[in-house]
């Protein structure tokens, strides 16, 4: 092999750059985001490991009863009863967006467009009104 | 060995039955889960429909628009004060734009005259044909089982043929995001967004809580009423039976279903 020593540095050092984002994580591990629930509740709507993996799938359902069926209330596997609604249920506890739903999907890269229509809570109320308590 | 292939056979076609049979019985027994229902205070109509009474809309003091204002902060309404981009659910415009082909020199006087001149109140006619929803792309908008031709904001992609196909320009598009245009939010409803078409819902989130539509709550003459056409005792049928009413363009076979008396 002609020039063997100048192409195995070539080499190496092409790996090492494209393997650099692995490396720099491994170094580095980003941490997952810490979410203010922004409630006292203790229960969901759905158990926790459920909501986690599932909210979104969740809301597809309640936004399609609601539109397409007319149905506006779910009654979970407890037999609980809940108004189908982003706007007038699920952030009525998790009344902190930028702290909860902002959080994660920032970290995720992902951007639902729920609320391009749907009034996210009003924060500073929120917390003036529990200092108030 | 043909009795143990025959007995062999038998076997593996029960127990395919029996995989076959699984998922039927998972699905009648699967009661568990959750379930979706409708609010037990929810009005249950089979056909809803307005009659708008221009006589006691005379009563009103002048320039009252509380139907409209009623129903623009109900829903988010924007105002982008421009006429180009107008919002409008519900609106006031002239007899001669609301009922083309009906008027004649006789009954434009009895306008002017009898009815003071007074602006007609329109609406999405939530047709019994609605062309709008024949020609959505994409489902949706879509005519509800009580008769409400209801729109998901969700599916829109704003193409605007239902804007072309409605014949009463009961339906408008948000050109641009209507959040800033909103004078004050209701918590209560989402907004549109940018190149969604809208339109009136005849409230059907106040009808699914026991609440009649925002306009007919607003209007202090009553000259809205709202009801059920299949309920022969409702108010709105003893209207049509004891009152004249016409129909705007009802040449056009869309059948709609808000009654005007003059």
């Amino acid at each position: 092999m002609y020039n063997a020593g100048k192409i195995i540095i070539g080499i190496v050092i092409f790996l090492a750059l494209i393997t650099a984002p692995f490396w720099y994580n491994l170094a580095k591990p980003s941490a997952p985001p810490k979410l203010e629930l922004g409630t006292q509740e203790k229960q969901c709507v759905e158990s926790k490991a459920f909501m986690q993996a599932n909210h979104m799938v969740l809301l597809d359902q309640w936004r399609d009863e609601v539109v397409r069926d007319g149905k506006r209330i779910y009654v979970n596997s407890a037999g609980k009863q809940f108004n189908m609604s982003l706007q007038n249920t699920c952030t009525k506890c998790h009344s902190t967006k930028t702290k909860f739903c902002d959080r994660c999907h920032t970290y995720l890269n992902v951007a639902p467009n729920c609320w391009d229509c749907h009034i996210a809570p009003k924060e500073q109320e929120k917390l003036a009104g529990r200092s108030d308590k | 060995m043909d009795d143990t292939r025959r007995s062999f056979l038998k076997i593996a076609g029960l127990s395919m039955l029996g995989f076959g049979a699984k998922p039927v019985v998972d699905a009648v027994a699967g009661a568990g889960g959750p379930k979706f229902e409708k609010d037990p205070k929810a009005f249950n109509g089979k056909r809803w429909a307005m009659v708008v009474d221009q006589q006691k809309c005379l009563k009103a003091k002048d320039g009252c628009k509380d139907c409209v204002l009623a129903c623009n902060s109900a829903h988010n309404i924007p105002s982008f004060n421009n006429p180009k981009d107008e919002i409008k659910w519900i609106w006031q415009t002239s007899f001669e734009h609301a009922f083309p082909g009906q008027e004649n020199p006789y009954i434009n006087d009895y306008i002017k005259t009898s009815l003071k001149g007074l602006p007609f109140l329109v609406l999405c006619n939530h047709c019994d044909n609605p062309p709008c929803v024949r020609v959505c792309p994409v489902q949706a908008t879509f005519r509800r089982p009580d008769g409400i031709v209801a729109m998901d904001y969700h599916r829109c992609i704003g193409c605007r043929f239902c804007m072309a196909a409605c014949p009463y320009g009961a339906r408008n598009l948000n050109w641009s995001d209507p959040r800033p245009f909103i004078k004050k939010e209701n918590p209560e409803y989402p907004t549109r967004t940018r190149g969604v078409v809208e339109k009136c819902n005849f409230c059907s989130e106040l009808l699914a809580v026991g609440k009649l539509p925002a306009c007919v709550e607003a209007c202090k003459e009553k000259a809205l009423v709202f009801g059920d056409l299949e309920d022969p005792n409702s108010e709105v049928r003893e209207l049509l039976r004891t009152r004249p009413t016409i129909q705007r363009k009802p040449q056009l076979g869309t059948r709609p279903q808000i009654y005007y008396i003059l």
